[in-house]
């Protein structure tokens, strides 16, 4: 858990304006327009997107300042223009569970890796690299995990077609 | 001789056939004499492209097709799917689903702890423990049968509600078993808890801090065993989970070292006595709303576009599904967050600086599954 100094939980409203005041416009928060999902409702949903330059910085201080614990997922999704990388990151306190959002265009798929910051994101990186050849810069072992060492190819991007689909 | 042969610390492989390793997965370590330095585990023996299939297959497929991520926790992962979906449709389901629904998670978390149970007693060596605990499991698979039709891979929940109400007498038969099972499972932890060798095998061995084990991605039982107090059922509830009253036992919540194998072993055997309260709760609520009332409702084949996240309790932690719809009747990508995939990635950590001979007890406390770990 998180050391003494920042045992106070930020509640829904200060993480929003905390970033806002830290971030500005880099960071963009979306709302959803859901009115029967509890945990919206209830604001436990932060969501949030970023570029990659910041998206660093504003995860140490989620981690540090904010006092959120676990990087619970992190996973790609291909939209052929671009890959979006979205967080989940989780803050045990308060209960409300970040979703980031980043967009890396197709030619440069670079992004910087938090599992300096949260361990758990290691194997979560690890899996999109080799599902969609998104490199994570500064990952400590980024090497395939799920599919054989060979493969040359990134399956789970659109490109890559299965049999009886359109 | 050669004398630049580094003799002091070896490379052992255990796995992917060992019997501490429930499924296939491996798990290379370095051995200095008994103690461990380092570890790797491996797995993706079983990876089958999940959710790349589910791309192919429209929304109502992808059930039975959840209900294979776990072998025991069938019943969780379908109920995760069509939770995400739901919120995509922005539906509620009606009252008496929902409580349906609590009804078939707890069985399904009461006969998945068993069918830990029995694997940590085969791997400290109590056979006893492993026939008492599958025998206790089998009045649960039967619930099944008699809810579902199924034992293992039930295809319960749906889109909207539940396949089917409760049959008749589900109710009686439900409460003997449970009330059953509360007296029974003394009989197991007499086995266990008052075995010396059984305790000693266990108590202070894998010890985990609070801070680590939250930093590392570990959830479930495992997180509340070692001072983490956060269960999804309580402080993120869905269905109808938020109208029972029950505990979430957390343990080792001011022990500045953390908790070892025993507590998170202690935190599985509370959590199926909640489940009974909740079970029997739940029947409870039941009788108020009029056995007419619907158990599911209609909902389209195509899902409007967006993004949507989903995370329920899992037996093994908490396990989310991620949704993007693009407006057709497929999913554009349905990501799967597995409980164990994540602590197993922290068994690296865990292992280091134990011996050998402790292995076994330290991994099973993670509850391996391998379906919902490689996907």
């Amino acid at each position: 858990m998180a050391d003494e100094e920042f045992f106070e939980a930020p509640t829904f409203d200060e993480i929003n304006l905390k970033i806002q005041a830290k971030f500005g416009s880099k960071v963009t928060f979306k709302s959803s327009t859901k009115k029967n999902v509890k945990a919206i409702n209830e604001k436990r949903r932060v969501f949030m997107s970023t570029d990659r330059e910041t998206l660093y910085s504003l995860c140490v201080y989620l981690h540090d300042v904010l006092n959120f614990e676990q990087c619970t997922s992190v996973c790609a999704v291909d939209y052929v223009e671009y890959i979006q990388i979205v967080y989940f990151i989780t803050n045990y306190y308060t209960g409300v569970m970040a979703e980031i959002t980043v967009d890396i265009t197709t030619s440069d798929l670079h992004v910087p890796s938090i599992s300096s910051i949260w361990e758990g994101a290691n194997w979560h990186e690890r899996e999109t690299y080799e599902l969609f050849g998104v490199i994570f810069d500064g990952h400590p072992k980024l090497e395939r995990l799920l599919t054989p060492k060979d493969y040359e190819f990134y399956p789970f991007r659109k490109s890559y077609k299965l049999r009886g689909a359109e | 001789m050669n004398e630049n042969y580094d003799t002091d610390q070896m490379w052992i492989t255990m796995g992917p056939q060992h019997p501490f390793s429930h499924g296939l997965w491996t798990l290379r370590v370095k051995a200095d004499g008994e103690i461990i330095t380092d570890a790797e585990p491996e797995i993706g023996y079983l990876h089958r492209g999940w959710e790349k299939e589910c791309e192919n297959r429209t929304y109502a497929k992808i059930i039975p097709m959840a209900d294979r991520l776990c072998y025991s926790a069938s019943m969780t992962w379908s109920h995760v799917y069509c939770k995400v979906v739901e919120e995509a449709l922005d539906i509620e389901v009606p009252e008496r689903a929902r409580y349906l629904r609590v009804i078939a998670d707890e069985i399904c978390r009461i006969q998945s702890h068993l069918m830990w149970l029995a694997a940590v007693g085969t791997d400290l060596g109590n056979l006893t423990v492993f026939l008492w605990a599958l025998r206790e499991r089998e009045f649960f698979l039967d619930l099944n049968v008699r809810l579902c039709g199924q034992r293992l891979t039930t295809n319960y929940p749906r889109i909207g509600g539940v396949r089917n109400d409760m049959p008749y007498y589900f109710e009686r038969d439900c409460m003997r078993c449970v009330e059953r099972f509360e007296k029974a499972i003394w009989e197991i932890i007499k086995l266990t808890d008052e075995s010396s060798t059984f305790v000693g095998r266990l108590k202070g061995i894998g010890y985990l801090k609070a801070k680590d084990v939250a930093n590392w991605g570990i959830t479930g039982p495992a997180m509340r065993g070692c001072g983490v107090d956060y269960d999804v059922r309580r402080d993120d509830p869905y269905d109808a989970y938020e109208d029972l009253e029950f505990e979430v036992p957390v343990l080792n919540k001011d022990n500045p070292m953390g908790g070892d194998a025993y507590s998170r072993y202690m935190v599985r055997i509370e959590e199926m006595f909640q489940s009974c309260e909740m079970i029997r709760q739940s029947f409870n609520k039941l009788k108020t709303i009029p056995k007419e009332s619907p158990t599911r409702i209609k909902v389209p084949r195509c899902i409007p576009a967006g993004t949507h996240c989903a995370k329920i309790e899992d037996p093994r932690g908490e396990s989310i599904m991620y949704l993007v719809s693009d407006g057709t009747e497929k999913p554009y990508r349905l990501k799967v967050r597995s409980p164990v995939f994540v602590n197993v990635s922290a068994s690296r950590h865990m292992v280091k600086g134990v011996r050998i001979a402790d292995i076994p007890a330290i991994m099973a406390m993670i509850d391996m599954c391998l379906g919902e770990t490689d996907r």
